[in-house]
This record gives C-alpha cells, sequence and structure tokens, in this order.
C-alpha cells in the first residue's frame, strides 16, 4: 500500500511538470495536468482508507543531511483521515478545474497553473504525513507558495495581486510562530522528530502553556481562527473558483490538523486551552457567521462562512480538550470527534458550494448576488447540487454537517451541569444555536437571491448550465455529504483509532465512550429516511390530488400592483438587513444613501458596504505603524558602499565585545 | 397498553392539532364579545384546500412545491419524538431535542427558500424577518430545555462530588419532572416555561410577535411567506402550521402539568388538557396585548433568552 501513497504523489507532481512543458506548446497542459492530478488522487485515496479501515500504520525513515533527526514520514490513523478530503476535493475539483480554466487555454500558461495545482495537493498530503520538523516547515512553506500562486492566476487585475499579497504575508507571519515553535520544542527535545517530540509529552507548564499558544497563532493563521483570519475573504474570491474549493475545503484544514498533530505532543493539557479554544470557536463561528450575512459577493460571503465553519471545529477540539483535562473521557471523545468529524464534513460542502459558485460566475461572469436570480431554471444542476450543500452547511439533518454538530451538542449537554465544564458547554450550546440559525438565513439568502426568484440582470437570464466535467464533482460531493450523514453510525467506528490519538486513551476505551452516540445517530439515520419518506409521500398525495382538477399559471400575487419588475425583488442587502442592524455594533457597515426627494425623484441610490472589522481597526493601523517606523529608519539607508561596510565592521566590533 | 400509549402522542396530535387554533379564535371572540368562528373551523378549511386546484406563479420552480412537503414533513417526524407528559415519545433518544429543533430549522429553511421562489418582495420581507427571529428564539429554547433537564435530573447532581448524569432523551427527562421537583425547583421550570412560551409564541407567529389575523398590511412575517401557496399545498401549510402550535403547547403543558402516575393513559390525557387550556391561554394573549412594533421583537426574544439564562444559571448554583 505504501508504494500506491508515493506512486499518487509521484503521478499527481508528475503529471504537474508534464504539464509545465507542455504549456509553452499546446492547450493539452490542461488536459494532461487535471486528469493525471485525478487519477493521482484517486491512487492515493487507497492506502488512505486503508489505513483507516485496518488500522495499520505506515511509515518510511530515510538518513538526509539536515540537521535535527531523520527524514521520516508515517501514515497513522490521523493522518490518513486527513488524507481522504485532500485527494477526495483535490481529485474532483482538478477535473472542474480543467473544464473552468478552458476560456483561458489561449491567453494563459495553464502548465504553470497545473504545475502549482500539483505541488499544493503533494505538499498538502506531505504536511500531513511528515514526522520531522523540518520537512513539516519546507512542506509547509511549498503549500503557501504554491497556493500564492494559485490565488494570483488573474494577476493582471489590481485586487487580486492585492488579495495575493494579504495572503502572502498572513501566512508567512503565521509560519513564523510555527518555527519558533518547532525551535523550541526541537532545543527541549534535542530532536526535530515527532516521534521524540511524542515521547518527550512535554507537561511542564512553561513550555506546554507557551508551545500551545504558539500553535494556535501559528496555525490559526493558516485555518483562519479570528482574528487571524484577514486573509481569507480577500484570498478565496480572487483565485479561481476550483483553487478556492481547494483552499477553503482542504488547505485551511492542514491548520487543523497542525494544530491537532501538536497536542499530541503536550500532555495532558490544561484546561485553560480548553477555554480558550472555545472562546476562539465562538468569537470565529458567531462573527464569521456574520460578516457572511453581511457580503453581496458570493466567493467572499462563503470564505466567511469558512471562518464560521473552522469555528465550530475549534469549538469541538475546545471541548475535547477540556474533556481530557477534567478527565471527562465522554466529553473528550465526542468533542475530538465532532470536531475531526466537522474537518471531513466541511470539506465536502465547502467544497461543493465553491465550485457551485464558480460555476455561477462561469455562467453570468459576476459574483454580485444582487445581479444574479432565477438561476434555478437555467442552471437546474449547480441550483440542486447548490440547494444540498446550503442543507449540509447550516447543520441541519438529514446531511452530514448536522452529524458533527450533533456530536457536538452531544458532548456539550452531556457536562451541563459538571461544576468545571458548565460554562463552556452552556456557552458551545447557545453559540451553535445562534450559528446554525444565522447560517439558515444565510443561506437562504444565497438561495434565493441567486437561484430563485426571476434574473436581475441580461446576465442571469441568458445563463447556461455548466457542462459535464464541472457538473460531476458538483454531484460527486453533494454525494458524499448525504453518504456520510447515511453511514454515520458506522463512521464513528472508523473515529475511534483517529480520536484516540488525540485524546491519549485507547482505541478501545473510545468505542466504549462513543458508544453514547452510536444508538442515537442510527436513530438519527432513521429520522433521515423517514423525513425523505414523509416528503416523497406529500409529494405524491399532492400530485394525486391535483390529479384532474384545474392548475392555474399566474404571475406572482404583487397586490394589483401594475408593473412588476425582477428590480422589485428582495435583494441580498435587504434581506440580511434586519439581522446587520441587529448586530450592527460589530459588523459596523457603512452606508451611503441619497434619498428619493420631491415627488417625482429623478434619483435614489443606497449602498451598504461591511469592511473586515478586524482589518481595518488592527492590522491596517498597526502595518501603518509598521511602514511609518520603517520610513524613520530611512536615513541609515544611504546608497553608499563604504558605509555599508561601516555598518558590518561596527556591528562585528559590538558582537566581539559582546562576546568577551 | 404501553405500545399503545407510545401512539398517543402523534394520533392526538395529528387528530386535534388543527381543534387548537379553533380554541384560540373561541376564546378571543368571547373575550371581545363575539360570537366568533365555529371551534372546527380548521378541519372545515383543511377539507376544502385539500379538495380545490391549485394556482401556481409562473417564476416558481420546484422549491416552491417541496417547501410545503418539506415544512409538513418535518413537523410529523418531530411527532414521534415529542412526550406528552410522562408518556414517552415513539422513537426516544439522547439528544432527540437537538435533532426536533434543527428539524424545525429544515422546516423554516425550506419555508423560506419557497418563499423567495416567488420572487415578490412581500415574501422576502416575510422570510428576511422569519430567519431574523430564529436566531434569538433558538437559542432560548435550546437553554430553556437544558434547564428543565438539569432540574429534572437524578438526586445529588449538585453533590460536590462529580456526578457523572449523562444526557438523556427529552422523554426520560420529562418523565423525571415529578411533584417533586416542582416543590423544590419550582422557579426555575416557571423562569424556564416563560421562556419557552415566548419562544412558543413566536415561532407561532401568535401576538405579540405576529398577527396570525392579518395577511399583508401589518405583520408580513409567517402569514406573508405563503402568499402565493393555494390548494392542497396551503391546505398542508395549515396542518404543519396547526401541528407546531400543538408541538410547542405539548412541550409547556408537559412542563407545567406534573402527572407522573403509573397510568400512561392518565398522564398522556392530563397533558391533552392542559394543551387545550394553554390554548385558552394564548387566546387570553391575544385579546390582551397587541402585537409588539418589529423593532421590540428581538428584545422580547433577548428577554427570553435571559429568562432561559437565568433558570440554567440558578439550576446550576442555586
Amino acid at each position: 500500500m505504501g508504494i500506491l501513497f508515493w506512486g499518487s504523489l509521484a503521478m499527481i507532481l508528475g503529471s504537474g511538470m508534464a504539464s509545465l512543458v507542455l504549456g509553452r506548446f499546446s492547450p493539452w497542459a490542461n488536459r494532461v495536468g487535471p486528469f493525471g492530478v485525478f487519477l493521482g488522487c484517486l491512487m492515493g485515496l487507497a492506502p488512505a482508507m486503508d489505513v483507516i479501515v485496518t488500522g495499520t500504520v505506515m511509515s518510511w525513515s530515510a538518513a538526509w543531511r539536515m540537521p535535527y533527526g531523520a527524514l521520516s514520514c508515517r501514515i497513522d490513523a490521523l493522518s490518513a483521515f486527513f488524507l481522504i478530503p485532500i485527494f477526495l476535493v483535490s481529485g474532483v475539483s482538478a477535473l472542474y478545474g480543467s473544464r473552468y480554466l478552458k476560456i483561458h487555454e489561449t491567453t494563459k500558461n495553464l502548465g504553470a497553473s497545473w504545475f502549482f495545482y500539483s505541488a499544493l495537493v503533494v505538499s498538502m498530503a506531505l504536511v500531513v504525513v511528515a514526522r520531522n520538523g523540518v520537512l513539516f516547515l519546507v512542506v509547509w512553506e511549498i503549500m503557501s507558495l504554491a497556493s500564492f500562486f494559485l490565488v494570483t492566476f488573474e494577476h493582471e487585475k489590481e485586487s487580486v495581486r492585492q488579495a495575493g499579497w494579504i495572503y502572502l504575508t498572513a501566512t508567512h507571519l503565521g509560519a513564523v510562530f510555527l518555527m519558533v515553535m518547532f525551535v523550541w520544542l526541537a532545543r527541549e527535545a534535542g530532536s526535530m522528530d515527532f516521534d521524540r517530540f511524542e515521547a518527550m509529552r512535554f507537561h511542564s507548564a512553561a513550555i506546554a502553556g507557551p508551545v500551545f499558544i504558539l500553535a494556535v497563532i501559528g496555525f490559526g493563521t493558516k485555518a483562519g481562527f479570528i482574528p487571524f483570519h484577514v486573509w481569507l475573504p480577500e484570498a478565496h474570491p480572487a483565485a479561481p473558483s476550483h483553487v478556492s474549493a481547494l483552499m477553503s475545503g482542504v488547505m485551511i484544514k492542514t491548520g487543523i490538523y497542525g494544530l491537532v498533530r501538536t497536542l499530541t505532543f503536550l500532555s495532558p493539557p490544561q484546561i485553560w486551552w480548553g477555554w480558550l479554544l472555545v472562546g476562539v470557536g465562538l468569537t470565529s463561528g458567531v462573527i464569521g457567521v456574520l460578516f457572511a450575512l453581511a457580503q453581496h459577493d458570493l466567493k467572499r460571503l462563503l470564505a466567511y462562512h469558512s471562518v464560521e465553519n473552522i469555528g465550530i471545529i475549534a469549538l469541538g477540539l475546545g471541548l475535547g480538550l477540556i474533556g481530557t483535562a477534567t478527565h471527562q473521557p465522554v466529553l473528550a471523545c465526542l468533542g475530538f470527534g465532532g470536531g475531526l468529524l466537522h474537518v471531513l464534513n466541511h470539506a465536502l460542502f465547502k467544497g461543493l458550494l465553491f465550485l457551485g459558485a464558480g460555476s455561477v460566475l462561469h455562467a453570468t461572469g459576476t459574483r454580485e448576488m444582487d445581479r444574479l436570480g432565477g438561476l434555478i431554471k437555467r442552471m437546474p444542476w449547480t441550483s440542486a447540487t447548490f440547494a444540498a450543500g446550503s442543507v449540509a452547511i447550516c447543520g441541519l439533518p438529514p446531511l452530514n454537517g448536522f452529524i458533527s454538530e450533533f456530536f457536538i451538542y452531544v458532548g456539550a449537554y452531556h457536562v451541563l451541569g459538571r461544576p468545571d465544564a458548565s460554562i463552556p458547554s452552556a456557552g458551545v450550546i447557545v453559540g451553535m444555536a445562534m450559528i446554525g440559525t444565522l447560517a439558515v438565513a444565510c443561506f437562504t439568502k444565497v438561495l434565493g437571491v441567486v437561484f430563485l426568484g426571476e434574473p436581475r440582470t441580461e446576465a442571469a437570464a441568458t445563463a447556461h448550465e455548466s457542462d459535464w466535467a464541472m457538473r460531476m464533482p458538483m454531484v460527486a460531493l453533494a454525494l458524499g455529504c448525504v453518504a456520510v450523514a447515511a453511514a454515520a453510525p458506522w463512521i464513528v467506528g472508523l473515529m475511534s483509532p483517529i480520536v484516540a490519538g488525540v485524546a491519549g486513551i485507547s482505541a478501545q476505551a473510545v468505542t466504549t465512550h462513543l458508544q453514547i452516540i452510536q444508538e442515537p445517530l442510527e436513530s438519527v439515520t432513521w429520522i433521515g429516511l423517514l423525513l425523505v419518506f414523509g416528503i416523497a409521500i406529500l409529494a405524491m398525495l399532492r400530485k394525486r390530488l391535483l390529479a384532474g382538477r384545474p392548475i392555474g399559471r399566474a404571475g406572482t400575487w404583487d397586490c394589483g400592483y401594475a408593473a412588476p419588475s425582477a428590480r422589485m425583488q428582495y435583494t441580498s442587502s435587504s434581506y440580511a438587513k434586519p439581522l446587520i442592524h441587529l448586530f450592527d455594533g460589530i459588523l459596523q457597515t457603512r452606508t451611503s444613501y441619497d434619498a428619493p426627494v420631491d415627488l417625482f425623484p429623478a434619483h435614489a441610490a443606497l449602498h451598504t458596504h461591511t469592511e473586515d472589522v478586524f482589518r481595518r481597526r488592527i492590522y491596517e493601523p498597526l502595518f501603518h505603524a509598521v511602514d511609518r517606523f520603517r520610513g524613520s529608519l530611512h536615513w541609515m539607508q544611504e546608497g553608499r558602499v563604504q558605509v555599508y561596510i561601516l555598518y558590518i565592521a561596527v556591528t562585528l566590533v559590538v558582537l566581539l565585545i559582546g562576546g568577551l | 397498553m404501553t405500545d399503545l400509549s407510545l401512539l398517543l402522542g402523534p394520533i392526538s396530535a395529528l387528530v386535534f392539532a388543527p381543534l387548537i387554533p379553533g380554541i384560540i379564535n373561541r376564546t378571543k371572540a368571547v373575550a371581545a364579545g363575539r360570537t366568533g368562528q365555529p371551534l372546527l373551523q380548521l378541519y372545515a378549511d383543511l377539507l376544502r384546500l385539500f379538495r380545490k386546484g391549485a394556482v401556481y406563479s409562473r417564476t416558481t420552480s420546484w422549491v416552491f412545491t417541496a417547501g410545503p412537503a418539506a415544512g409538513l414533513s418535518c413537523i410529523a417526524v418531530s411527532l414521534t419524538m415529542l412526550p406528552m407528559g410522562g408518556v414517552p415519545g415513539a422513537m426516544a433518544f439522547t439528544g432527540d431535542l437537538i435533532v426536533m429543533v434543527y428539524l424545525m430549522g429544515l422546516s423554516r429553511f425550506f419555508t423560506a427558500a419557497a418563499a423567495m421562489d416567488t420572487g415578490s418582495a412581500f415574501e422576502g420581507m416575510g422570510a428576511s424577518r422569519e430567519v431574523q427571529f430564529s436566531v434569538l428564539a433558538e437559542p432560548a429554547l435550546l437553554v430553556g430545555l437544558a434547564a428543565v433537564a438539569l432540574a429534572a435530573g437524578p438526586a445529588g447532581l449538585f453533590d460536590a462530588a462529580p456526578v457523572v448524569n449523562g444526557f438523556r432523551s427529552l422523554s426520560e427527562i420529562y418523565s423525571g419532572l415529578t411533584l417533586s421537583v416542582w416543590a423544590n425547583d419550582g422557579a426555575i421550570l416557571l423562569l424556564a416555561a416563560a421562556a419557552l412560551f415566548i419562544v412558543a409564541l413566536t415561532e407561532n407567529c401568535r401576538i405579540p410577535v405576529d398577527d396570525p389575523t392579518t395577511h399583508l398590511e401589518l405583520t408580513m412575517i409567517h402569514e406573508v411567506m405563503v402568499l402565493d401557496h393555494s390548494g392542497p399545498d396551503f391546505g398542508m401549510i395549515l396542518y404543519a402550521a396547526a401541528l407546531k402550535l400543538w408541538f410547542f403547547l405539548a412541550l409547556l403543558s408537559g412542563l407545567l402539568i406534573p402527572v407522573r402516575s403509573e397510568n400512561l393513559w392518565i398522564n398522556g390525557i392530563s397533558t391533552i388538557i392542559g394543551i387545550f387550556f394553554l390554548a385558552v391561554g394564548v387566546g387570553l394573549v391575544e385579546s390582551m396585548m397587541a402585537r409588539l412594533r418589529l423593532l421590540r421583537i428581538p428584545q422580547l426574544l433577548a428577554g427570553a433568552l435571559s429568562l432561559a439564562a437565568l433558570a440554567l444559571v440558578l439550576v446550576l448554583w442555586g
């Protein structure tokens, strides 16, 4: 099986390189690249599934010239669990991307794009199997750079370059914290090997606490925890849609992987870690979905939803940590289990939604929701799969989003009443309920404004359905959402070894503790079936009742208004207005309003714009200050070589004196 | 005997739910000195609607017809988990209350989507408000039920020694709500019941949140969302609304009436009688107060959430 894993990586990278070479000469680059990646990903799924089902661990090790330990990789249950969404979403997004990029075949070098795509997939896979800090940081960096080049695909646009820079800066600032963290761990352990870290089990509070903080900041920047999320709403809309699906669906999850992997080095966890993650989760979840609600740009909205879902994952992990710290293994298993399962679920439905948004963008040329409408008639496949993704991301039964949220809810209710866990669990219950209902508000808005009603513009009215190469990936991911939900009772059993590694207890014990949710999940599956059955029966009943009776078609009831137009429909702004108004203290939406005046107003306009508060209030002032400080040092940069040599000499002298 | 009593909840709901709006309307009529419509008006309306044809807007798609079917299916499935006081629900399991609340969410999702499908600004407005209020109502419901669950929990739960209480099904929680719990923690249960009552009024579009007697002009919340539905579709919507009202009143009645005897029939029938009394109560509330201004409703719901949170705080540290 090991050979299959490395074979798949070689296949992916090889086809990327072949595509790079071909790119200059022929449009075949856009076929070789994606199909190679797709086949490679299919191959890669096999060893990952094998590890999860059989429980065998695959490891490789080799000496290398780098200091601090050997070049080693390992696929254990946790790595395999993350490999599945990586290969799954990368594979289907590659197929989709091949069609999506077709219009650029003559104008751009797609070979380069597919090369970076394959580099991103391979580096993500290596990030989750690396067992050495140096190797981890190297592939982490490759992952960041490859995704940077993918984001800046349309680099001729100023906004895209801007988004690329923000992403590059954010990801490197995050990486600084990770470097400090790994160097610190290596200094204590004497090696960069993860095996050594795990054996050390850093438990002194002086090391474990700061390392945990560094991990939360460093990995949280990649994952998109608020307030380190500012790059997400910039980079995701700027990237081509199949790349957005890959980045939002799986790349940000490598941040979660890193955090979870770091937790296996540190034990036992202290309770404040759990509190911190629950706090981060509540902030990211609620604020993320609120900002999503305020957006007019479809892909920006989805990017903020990634922040929200990362928040839900953090809530699960936080509860898991509290469970471990307070010796409540049931809570630990449910929290970690729910958080990790949400990683898989979010990869499926967020990948699906970004591909759907890409299909809309491809067909209409706009991401502005208020310029769309009525696409369900012209794009039935995209609309139906997007609707499925919406139900899933809102965490509603009978789809997969509900399953992971159910884990976290049951965990929170389970410990409610225990003095040491009541406050965070009550917070989680209130927070999850608010996140869930706000997500319903947000996705009924998207569905209603983009896909339902009447087209608001010519572009929306003349939209066309995407062809099969773009449809199939969406259908596959939608089926994945259904499958995870339907198979939930069996998936729990497979989750045990994964959770065991994180919670620090045996897989056997995890299976016992997860019994609490086994039977409820079976019931949830039955309820899902019952629900679908009920809807089918009612639909048939309706059809029977209406058979042979008069069925009229008419315009929508408009209270007798003489000349209704599509512009009179509720827009995304008006739909979200009451909630935006309610939470204006957080969102700080800017409104400019030219009110209609006189009896025959000639002009009226309303613009609302919700900027990221964290970017505007924290990062912009901070970076301006850094910029000013840099400017104030400008006199040192004389431009004369003699002065620079003087600097070197002075530095050497100072170091020598200091050394004495 | 036990098996038959399990069916009591769903069957009584399916049969008697359309009676509840009748009772409310009759109460309002009597309070206002009118004769009012017949008690069984809704049954007649439903029969009539199910026998009619339908008119569909040219704008609509399959989402529009899926809305009523999904809404009715959601609430009907929820009924299988609903305890009737001391009578457990037919499908009780750990965490069923979360599933129930989320099924309400699914029904809201489809109702709002169906409203947006018509392209009408009125219905969009209704959908927008419906989803707004649920943001505060749903946490209040979950926290209120959590407080009830803890109050009804096994004795010794709040001793200094940590006791793993575990999380149970709503039916088990409700069967633990005996008279002695009321004697000990009456204040907590009353607070939770008050929160649940406000949530029930909100979720079922009653005064002071929404006015079910106006279709357009004043309220524009729930009734306006279903303007374009007609015939059997509208029948399903009305029936689902009646079932939902029954559902919430049954939750409240099971909480407020602590009859937990050996005989499940006595438990169940006392809960049903409680539901009828609560319907009279809803009618009285509607007779006595006007609808709140729209901007005040979030404050009312925040109040409900505070009441539920207070109940939880009292039960945890009281």
